[in-house]
């Protein structure tokens, strides 16, 4: 056992930090972990800090799971090891002013102090420059673990003074024998939904684990079935979002009332008082916090659903090409089958590449409806 | 059995003070054998139509509509449409354009009035003028209710329609929004309607004005709106002048292609309609709108639609900043609506 267990199908990438870890003169106080969404970035990062801190046990070290560092680490409580993970658009250049007074103590209880930063591609360019310095000369005892999607995703000048780690796509066998592992669920299932995830760790566990996840992600491929006119497609759109727009809120709901309610806590507000005029603003600031959460969330929901549907027409090209691949939806193999046999290769090149507008366009503020109007236009049946 | 007299529509408030006899306001709707719908303003007199439609499916779901148009009525026409239909359901015959309507239609409907069928309701709309008097003389005087749309003229009005529009949609506003609202839209009743249906359906909570700002500040919307109906109807020139005179006088591109986007939308959704399995109910649509709607679909083909839309959405990613040119990205929506339009 130890902290890399999770790390699956990553087998390269965890050697590298291993050795970092271990042999002194392969460590730099300055990394970018980069992958896919869902490769295991952030527990990557996690589990590198625990590696970074380890004392060791039955003489295993880099990592061992064991002893009170690697413990303390992964539980989130260790008193050196700070993660910022964010679930709103941007990263706040005050969060990254504060981190940098973090970084500069003295590691208290660790060998080390451990920055890792979730999301390093959410910050705006002025913040990112702030932390530039910090990353530029760091204190002897600081180590910097950024995290993004892609190292084009990061500004220049912080990507030349990071050494970098790629993780791959990891193989959905590994994925599945992860969830198996994790969750109990049995191989098949754990299988396909590792398949269906496009090898998302967190997509699959989620997928094996609940069967309305898996419903609606039935629902959201039954879209390309249902639409046969323009008036269909306007409404398939319509519908995406909408069930977008209540996952993000079923999600984001309770967490929102739970830190409006701490907060009104820490300001000294009781319950059903109302909140002094000077103090206002933090709540405004939460609220500001949490509609961006909110409107992330769902861009991600319905970013997750354009990914699902592009896994659709992939497997509908694959077999129109007669390609000997497995398909990611066998789950849904008769509908592959149909939409293959009544559309061209060009066709469904077509239709892959305007879900990949429509993807760009959410990402470029576009209205989230009218973006999918568009889509679901172009899936219609044409000559 | 309904019974037979009149049942009345709950009367949504409001100190105008009834006229005499049977004379009603357009928003008090009511059932009879025979209701005139009577004035100029053409929004409430769809309205009245529309609540009297509802009082009808609210005693019986099944109701049938059924329109005759005035301008191309013959002789008997009424009296097939009036009678109960082979499967037993309940009739509601409107009878549009009753102003400009042929001598059959008055005989007609004098011959009607004195001996209608009790399980249908005749709907009589007649905008005005003096053509078909004795008509309606008849129809005044035998009872029937008469739902009176006299103009909105004077801004305390306009506020009174925007909040019954609002209470209709079981949503409130402040009073500084509906003000804001009738200053920046209350030259166009159909554009206020329009601009109440669209705040209703994007937004939650009560209304307020710096929402009201947002949307409607500035009127932009309203030219979005005209720009809009000028390129669904295939009016190129009308709705380039119109949009680049919005966007000289400063105007934000953003929320004129929402407009489009809108328009279009709703035209898809009434397509949709037509192919079936799906009701103007469930889409949220109002009468009116599907009525407008489906007038406009006669010249638009699904591929012109399909078309349409794309463009407003290439426009939309230009003007958010992947174009050079956002004006020019509008532009461009706007002339390949009006050329996507059927000739
Ligand atoms: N190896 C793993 N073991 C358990 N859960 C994992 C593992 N990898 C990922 N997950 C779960 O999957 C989700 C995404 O994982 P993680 O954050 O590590 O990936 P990521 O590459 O950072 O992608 P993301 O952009 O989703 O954060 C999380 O919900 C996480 O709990
Ligand atoms: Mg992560
Ligand atoms: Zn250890």
């Amino acid at each position: 056992m130890s902290v890399w267990d999770d790390v699956v199908g990553q087998e390269q990438a965890v050697a590298v930090l291993r050795r970092a870890a271990t042999e002194p003169a392969a460590m730099t106080h300055a990394w970018l972990i980069t992958g896919p969404p869902g490769s295991g970035r952030s527990v990557a990062a996690r589990a590198f800090a625990a590696a970074l801190q380890c004392t060791g046990s039955d003489g295993e070290d880099g990592g061992c799971g064991r002893c009170h560092q690697c413990t303390t680490t992964m539980a989130g409580t260790h008193p050196d090891v700070t993660v910022v993970a964010t679930d709103k658009v941007v990263i706040a250049i005050d969060e990254v002013r504060d981190l940098i007074g973090t970084a500069a103590r003295t590691p208290s209880l660790g060998r080390r102090r451990v920055i890792v930063v979730e999301d390093a591609d959410r910050m705006a360019e002025r913040t990112t420059n702030v932390l530039l310095k910090a990353i530029e000369e760091p204190p002897a005892h600081t180590v910097w673990v950024l995290c993004a999607p892609s190292v084009q995703d990061v500004l220049p000048t912080i990507r030349s003074r990071c050494r970098g780690v790629v993780l791959r796509v990891p193989p959905p066998e590994a994925v599945a024998e992860l969830v198996v592992r994790r969750d109990g669920v049995d191989p098949d299932t754990a299988l396909s939904a590792a398949r269906a995830a496009q090898s998302h760790v967190g997509l699959a566990r989620r997928l094996a684990r609940d069967p309305g996840a898996r419903e609606r992600r039935a629902r959201v491929l039954d879209v390309a079935r249902r639409i046969r006119g323009v008036g269909d497609a306007v409404l398939a759109a319509n519908e995406l979002v909408e069930v977008a727009k209540a996952e993000a809120k079923a999600a984001t709901e309770e967490r929102d009332a739970q830190e409006r309610a701490e907060l009104m806590r820490a300001l000294g507000v009781g319950e059903g008082e109302t909140l002094p005029p000077r103090l206002r603003s933090q709540l405004k600031q939460l609220e500001d916090d949490q509609k961006r959460r909110a409107t992330r969330h769902q861009r991600d929901v319905l970013d997750r659903a354009m990914v699902d549907l592009l896994s659709l027409y992939r497997d509908v090209l694959v077999v129109q090409l007669g390609a000997e691949v497995e398909l990611v939806n066998a789950a849904e193999a008769g509908l592959v089958r149909t939409l293959a046999a009544d559309s061209t290769p060009e066709q469904t090149i077509r239709r892959m590449d305007a879900i990949g507008t429509a993807r760009e366009r959410l990402e470029g503020n576009v209205a989230p409806l009218l973006a999918l109007e568009a889509m679901a236009i172009a899936l219609r049946p044409q000559g | 059995m309904p019974p037979a007299a009149p049942t009345t529509g709950r009367r949504s408030g409001g100190a105008r003070k009834a006229p005499a006899g049977n004379v009603r306001s357009w928003d008090e709707p009511a059932l009879a054998p025979v209701v005139l719908v009577r004035g100029p303003e053409d929004l409430l007199r769809e309205r009245a139509v529309e609540g009297v439609l509802r009082l009808a499916r609210e005693r019986d779901p099944e109701t049938e509509k059924v329109e005759l148009e005035g301008a191309t009525y013959g002789a008997g026409m009424l009296q097939v449409a009036a009678s109960p239909s082979l499967f037993g359901e309940a009739k509601l015959v409107v009878v549009a354009g009753a102003e400009a309507g042929t001598d059959e239609l008055y005989a007609d409907l004098l011959d009607y009035v004195g001996a209608p069928d009790p399980e249908t309701t005749v709907v009589v709309v007649h905008a005005s003028g003096q053509r078909g008097k004795k008509m309606l003389d008849t129809v005044v005087g035998s009872g029937a209710p008469v739902l009176q749309c006299d103009p909105i003229a004077r801004d305390a009005e306009k506020a009174d329609f925007v909040v019954r529009e609002l209470r209709a949609a079981r949503r409130r506003a402040e009073p500084e929004a509906v003000r804001a609202l009738v200053d920046a839209l209350g030259a166009d009743l159909r554009e206020l309607a329009a601009a109440v249906a669209q705040l209703v359906s994007d937004t939650t909570g009560i209304i307020t004005a710096p929402l009201v700002d947002r949307y409607y500040g500035g009127r932009v919307e309203a030219t979005g709106f005209k720009v809009a109906d000028a390129a669904v109807a295939g009016d190129a020139g009308t709705a380039v002048a119109l949009l680049r005179h919005a966007l000289a006088t400063g105007a934000d591109p953003v929320p004129l292609v929402a407009a489009l986007a809108m328009r279009l939308r709703t035209l898809a959704k009434v397509a949709a309609i037509r192919g079936g399995g799906v009701t103007a109910r469930e889409l949220g649509l109002q009468d009116w709108q599907v009525r407008n709607a489906q007038r406009d679909l006669q010249r638009w083909t699904p591929e012109g639609l399909a078309a349409a839309i794309t463009a407003v959405a290439q426009a939309d990613a230009d003007v958010k900043g992947a174009g050079r040119d956002p004006v020019f990205a509008v532009e461009r929506a706007v002339l390949t609506i009006a050329r996507a339009r059927r000739r």
